[in-house]
């Protein structure tokens, strides 16, 4: 038998169990990007207010460092770094589910609001209830994004779900709640409101272990979800019809699908603070560097995680020749200029479409 | 229906509809064993609607659609889609896909986490890219081809998903008159093939000329079934369509072909269609 020729080159794999295809292009573009992000982590390592060479860093990863630079490396700058190639990854992965099931590129989480709805629910919890407790924020994130997500869906529902719709309520509900933050802000006292707002420029620097390991709990537990669900996904592309018509369950698959997507985001926003642009950005990135078919999950997710970590290594090195800049900052004013240039493109193609 | 075909396909008094508006009430109609089924009707009339409750994209408020005497929203939604294939009168293709990706797509009923590419979706997707006279465009972006290339893309893919039925809305609407007849013809290979077409179409004459059976819809109820000699008559295209006609053998094919009177000679003189018709 001839084999198809799909226009790329292609692994066929196949066990007594199992079998896939693999396109080559995207796999080890996504491999290199994770290896990238990887590197990039590793080298923030040496870099912060106590500089350590290479012996140092080595020394402490295989365990023959003295305490004081183990606690450094391993205690302080490793669940930073992790921090850095996970969270990025997991911004990919909701932008890529969010722009896939409104078939647009504008319709990452952090563009419709849910960053914004997660942000108010920690503010709420930290100003209201008094608590800087890991889970407690993590759950007001979740919980926030959530609410937020159903709020915009219930608004933009008129017979059938029009991704375009989405997004523009997405960005006005995303406004309202940014002045609701800034009004929350205002009322609290000096001290709470510097707390919230350091949290709320988006930084890695205070991730510790402690809350770490119940994100990459979680963070396991979306990302097998978003795994078993990527083929429902992908039929969905197609329209919901054609979806129907090849045995997926849309409506169950899509409520899935918007809870792992609004989780990705959550967790971020609960363990780093609101890091805007990455999930707009990487998942379209990725798709014009890999060619492959609409938002390939996999790819957005290495993408997400070598842009996160170019912006913490990033970070560091403006820390050591100006000053300290969290790097949800940075992410916020490169994805700016991104989301600019999205903007025009998407309103040329729609006027160009009416004509 | 007074012949006694066995429809393994039908509606049994249905009501189907969206959210508020029902777009028919109590419809009851089948579609014959291994027949090449045209719907007909005006605009609205709930061809298409009918079509997407045979598929399953709609379900009936009220009544059944019966497969093999089986209500179809009791058979497992995988195993449906092994039976029925659906081509939407929209379909869309994601950004930047190839030709053989989009086909391999309609193997999707077969594949599951650990079974994604097996040789019999291979297979499956070389036959529909053979049937369809695309393999030489197979590596191609979709984006690139012509409107009739690309309803042969969306054609292969429901053949690579290899249901003994298939469901198509409107499928030559956005196509040029050659591409409209190419379609047709291959369908019709299909249906020689052994599959059961289900098509909903506007052209009158098309129907006439490829189905072996016609399903007439007007304001939700089927107003005529069975041959296209049976049913397309001047008397049915006026009551349904409200225009005045002469039906006439097709000088090709031998099959009824819907003439329209002058519109012109219908203003002046309504009552006479015989001088409307010499004009």
């Amino acid at each position: 038998m001839t084999l198809v020729d799909f226009g790329y080159r292609v692994l066929r794999t196949r066990t007594a169990v199992s079998s896939s295809r693999i396109a080559m292009r995207t796999a080890t573009i996504s491999a290199a990007l994770f290896l990238l992000a990887a590197s990039f982590a590793l080298v923030a390592l040496f870099l912060g207010d106590y500089p350590l060479t290479l012996g140092d860093v080595t020394a402490a990863l295989t365990g023959r460092a003295d305490d004081f630079v183990s606690m450094i490396v391993l205690q302080w700058r490793m669940p930073v770094a992790v921090s850095a190639v996970l969270f990025g990854a997991l911004l990919g992965i909701g932008g890529a589910i969010f722009q896939s099931l409104t078939r647009n590129p504008l319709g990452s989480p952090d563009v419709i609001g849910f960053d914004a709805g997660a942000y108010t629910a920690v503010v709420l919890v930290m100003l209201a209830a008094g608590s800087q407790h890991t889970w407690s924020i993590a759950g007001a994130a979740i919980g926030g994004g959530l609410v937020t997500a159903l709020v915009v869906y219930v608004f933009a529902y008129r017979r059938g779900m029009q991704g375009f719709r989405l997004i523009v309520v997405g960005i006005g509900v995303s406004a309202m709640l940014g002045s609701i933050n800034s009004y929350l802000i205002t009322r609290a006292d000096l001290d709470d409101a510097m707390q919230v707002g350091f949290w709320g420029a988006g930084s890695l620097s205070r991730v510790t272990w402690s809350m770490l390991v119940p994100v990459l709990a979680i963070s396991l537990v979306v990302i097998v979800t978003v795994i078993a669900l990527a083929p429902a996904l992908r039929s969905m592309e197609l329209g919901d019809d054609m979806a129907v018509s090849h045995g997926t369950r849309v409506g169950a698959a899509r409520v899935a699908l918007l809870i792992a997507g609004v989780a990705t985001t959550a967790l971020v926003t609960a363990a780093a603070g609101p890091i805007g642009f990455i999930a707009l950005a990487a998942p379209q990135l990725a798709r014009r560097l890999t060619g492959s078919a609409g938002v390939s999950v996999l790819a957005a997710a290495a993408m997400g995680s070598a842009l996160l970590a170019a912006a913490h290594l990033l970070s560091h090195v403006l820390a050591a020749v100006f000053r300290p800049m969290p790097v949800g900052l940075i992410t916020v004013c490169v994805g700016g200029v991104y989301l600019i240039i999205l903007l025009i493109r998407e309103a040329r193609t729609r006027s160009g479409a009416a004509r | 229906m007074n012949a006694p075909v066995s429809l393994p396909l039908r509606a049994e008094a249905v009501t189907i509809g969206y959210d508020r508006a029902t777009i028919a009430e109590d419809l009851t109609v089948g579609i014959p064993e291994g027949s090449f089924t045209a719907i007909i009707g005006p605009n609205g009339c709930g061809k298409s609607t009918l079509l997407r409750a045979f598929a399953r994209v709609l379900k009936p408020s009220a009544g059944r659609i019966l497969l093999e005497g089986k209500s179809i929203h009791a058979v497992p939604t995988k195993e449906l889609a092994r039976t029925i294939g659906l081509l939407p009168q929209t379909s869309l293709a994601p950004e930047g896909i190839r030709v053989a990706d989009l086909v391999a797509r309609g193997r999707s009923p077969y594949q599951s986490l650990i079974q994604q590419w097996r040789p019999s979706d291979e297979q499956a997707v070389q036959e529909a890219l053979a049937a369809t006279r695309l393999e030489d465009l197979s590596g191609r972006l979709v984006d690139e081809l012509s409107g009739g290339q690309r309803q042969r893309v969306w054609i292969a893919m429901l053949l690579a998903q290899q249901t003994p039925f298939m469901l198509l809305d409107e499928p030559t609407t956005f196509l040029d008159i050659a591409h409209q007849y190419e379609l047709m013809e291959l369908l019709r290979g299909l249906h020689g093939e052994g599959k059961t077409v289900v098509t909903v179409l506007h052209d009158l004459n098309q129907a006439a000329r490829y189905a072996s059976h016609i399903i007439v819809m007007s304001a939700g109820a089927v107003m005529a079934a069975g041959s296209p000699h049976e049913v397309l008559t001047a008397e049915l295209v006026e009551d349904v369509f409200g225009l005045r006609s002469i039906v006439i053998p097709d000088p090709v094919t031998g099959t009824p072909m819907v003439v329209p009177l002058d519109p012109r000679g219908l203003v002046v003189d309504l009552g006479d269609s015989t001088s409307a018709a010499a004009q």
